[in-house]
């Protein structure tokens, strides 16, 4: 697809640009939806039901964008590891009845609104002005080709992330010996 | 175009129906393989062989009420039994039953099946939490962290086999297995000499990840009444149910699809969708065998089987594996 060419009319909802469009929407709802829950859920195990259904929307938009790999990474990491991991400290640290407490930020209330609305206006308006460009293709999307391209011109990043991760695990261990030794 | 779309909805509705038929028969098969090793007859009244009691326990389910626990989260309790069923349904869209039989064959196949097994434990979780019953909490948590540690072991092999193979695609795993049982990924080659360890600690993990008996920690019923599906009655409880028989026929899959060559005939004889189906039926009879057979671990028998012992070996057999293919 030609990224220059405006759409200058909305395509009808039965042809193919229609139904993608509709599938589009879908996707953007239940990302949407999910982060709302949430944010706004009492209780912190509904928190991170929300965070899996967000989750799971943003792996649809990958899938919908062509790259499989990258939509059952999200899914496999994101839902099966990171959301299992976030429950499982609710499970073992909080008490049954979990509600929110503690006094409200600065930033609760009317305070909260105005931010957030500047904060979205503005992201309009840079969405609006931005000039979107097509960047080269990297790859053809298989894993093959994403493999040798991480581990030759990405490389950097990869081990970037890697130690990230070591110091993070050097990091959990740290904080577990600390514990046992009390 | 809309020929794809019809093809993905009739793969589908024949993924659900496979699955659901396998979950009715399969609870016919279990409890028959039970009375079967416990020397006493079983579920034999209705119809032939008793084969006419999987459609009667799945109406009588349907009419009962499904009763929601005063203090639950109605929310979380409701969507548990739906999420222990979807992912599954989900799995078997790639799964290749033969050459030409798959709803979609991915490129990413072995991945996907995992990235959606990886949910399950997110049912269970659920389940427990929003049944707000302290076995079930307790259950949800010990079949959260027996996941959590049988996934890393189970990850590691199939990447060994994946490595061997030079493919995520199980269409491609499967074909590259043809031509009789010595080409089959279960035995050693030069390559991978630790392949039959491979097979045994994949085929523990999926007995593990499928909460199935010795590792059934999770629904232990002499210490936690049911488990993490105590509150749950009527068709939420089936739909756990058929959730667990789904995925063991996906865990048998991909063993099959993985170590023991698919479709192809150990003989090189007629290769088909029927070779693939004696062996997951092998498999799964293999577990019915193990459920009835072995007592239950202890849960810290449990964890340190896969820390201590799985781990280590499949991530030397990796690393074995990994040099072996460089030098070869």
């Amino acid at each position: 697809m030609n990224p220059s060419v405006a759409i200058t009319e909305a395509p009808g909802l039965f042809t193919a640009d229609g139904l993608t469009g509709l599938i589009f929407l879908i996707m953007m709802a239940v990302t949407l939806i999910g982060g709302i829950i949430s944010c706004c859920a009492e209780r912190l195990v509904r928190a991170v039901a929300g965070l899996i259904v967000c989750f799971i929307g943003v792996a649809a938009l990958y899938y919908f964008l062509n790259s499989p790999f990258i939509a059952m990474m999200q899914m496999l990491i994101y839902v099966g590891a990171v959301c299992i991991t976030i429950a499982f400290a609710i499970m073992l640290a909080a008490p049954e009845e979990s509600k929110k407490n503690g006094p409200d930020g600065p930033l609760s209330g009317p305070l909260g609104f105005i931010t957030a609305g500047l904060v979205t206006i503005g992201l309009i308006v840079m969405a609006m002005r931005a000039k979107f460009t097509s960047l080269p293709k990297v790859s053809d999307g298989t894993i093959k080709e994403m493999g040798i391209q991480l581990l030759t011109s990405y490389s950097m990043v990869f081990e970037l992330i890697s130690i990230v991760l070591l110091i993070a695990i050097i990091g959990a261990l740290v904080l577990a010996r600390a514990g046992r030794s009390k | 175009m809309s020929l794809t779309l019809l093809n993905v909805i009739v793969a589908v509705v024949i993924a659900i129906a496979f699955a659901a038929a396998n979950a009715a028969y399969l609870v016919w098969a279990e409890r028959r393989g039970a009375a079967r090793i416990q020397r006493r007859p079983g579920p034999n009244i209705n119809g032939p062989f008793g084969l006419l009691q999987p459609p009667l326990d799945g109406i009588k389910l349907m009419t009962k009420q499904l009763m929601i626990p005063g203090g639950a989260d109605k929310i979380l309790f409701m969507v548990a039994p739906v999420l222990a069923m979807a992912p599954a349904i989900m799995s078997f869209v790639t799964i290749p039953f033969s050459e030409g039989i798959a709803a979609h064959n991915m490129e990413i196949g072995v991945l996907m099946i995992f990235a959606f097994a990886s949910m399950g434990a997110m049912a269970i979780l659920f389940a427990g939490w929003g049944s707000r019953n302290k076995y079930s909490v307790m259950a949800s948590v010990r079949a959260v962290s027996q996941n959590v540690s049988y996934e890393i072991p189970m990850l590691i092999t199939a990447i060994t086999v994946v490595m061997v193979n030079g493919s995520m695609d199980l269409k491609a795993i499967s074909t590259a297995q043809a031509g009789g049982f010595w080409h089959w990924n279960i035995f050693p080659s030069l390559q991978s000499p630790l392949m039959p360890i491979s097979f045994i600690i994949f085929f523990i993990c999926s007995l593990a990840e499928t909460n199935r008996a010795p590792f059934d920690l999770g629904e232990a019923e002499s210490e936690l009444v049911a488990g993490f599906h105590t509150e749950y009655g009527s068709m939420g409880f089936g739909l756990f149910f058929m959730g667990e028989y789904a995925n063991i026929v996906i865990g048998a899959s991909l063993t099959t699809i993985l170590f023991l060559g698919g479709w192809d005939c150990p003989f090189g004889m007629f290769p088909g969708v029927w070779w693939f189906l004696l062996k997951i039926y092998i498999l799964i009879a293999t577990f019915i065998w193990i459920r009835w057979t072995f007592p239950r671990t202890t849960i810290y028998g449990l964890l340190n089987l896969s820390w201590k012992i799985l781990i280590p070996i499949s991530l030397f057999n990796l690393l074995l594996t990994a040099g072996l293919l460089k030098v070869f």
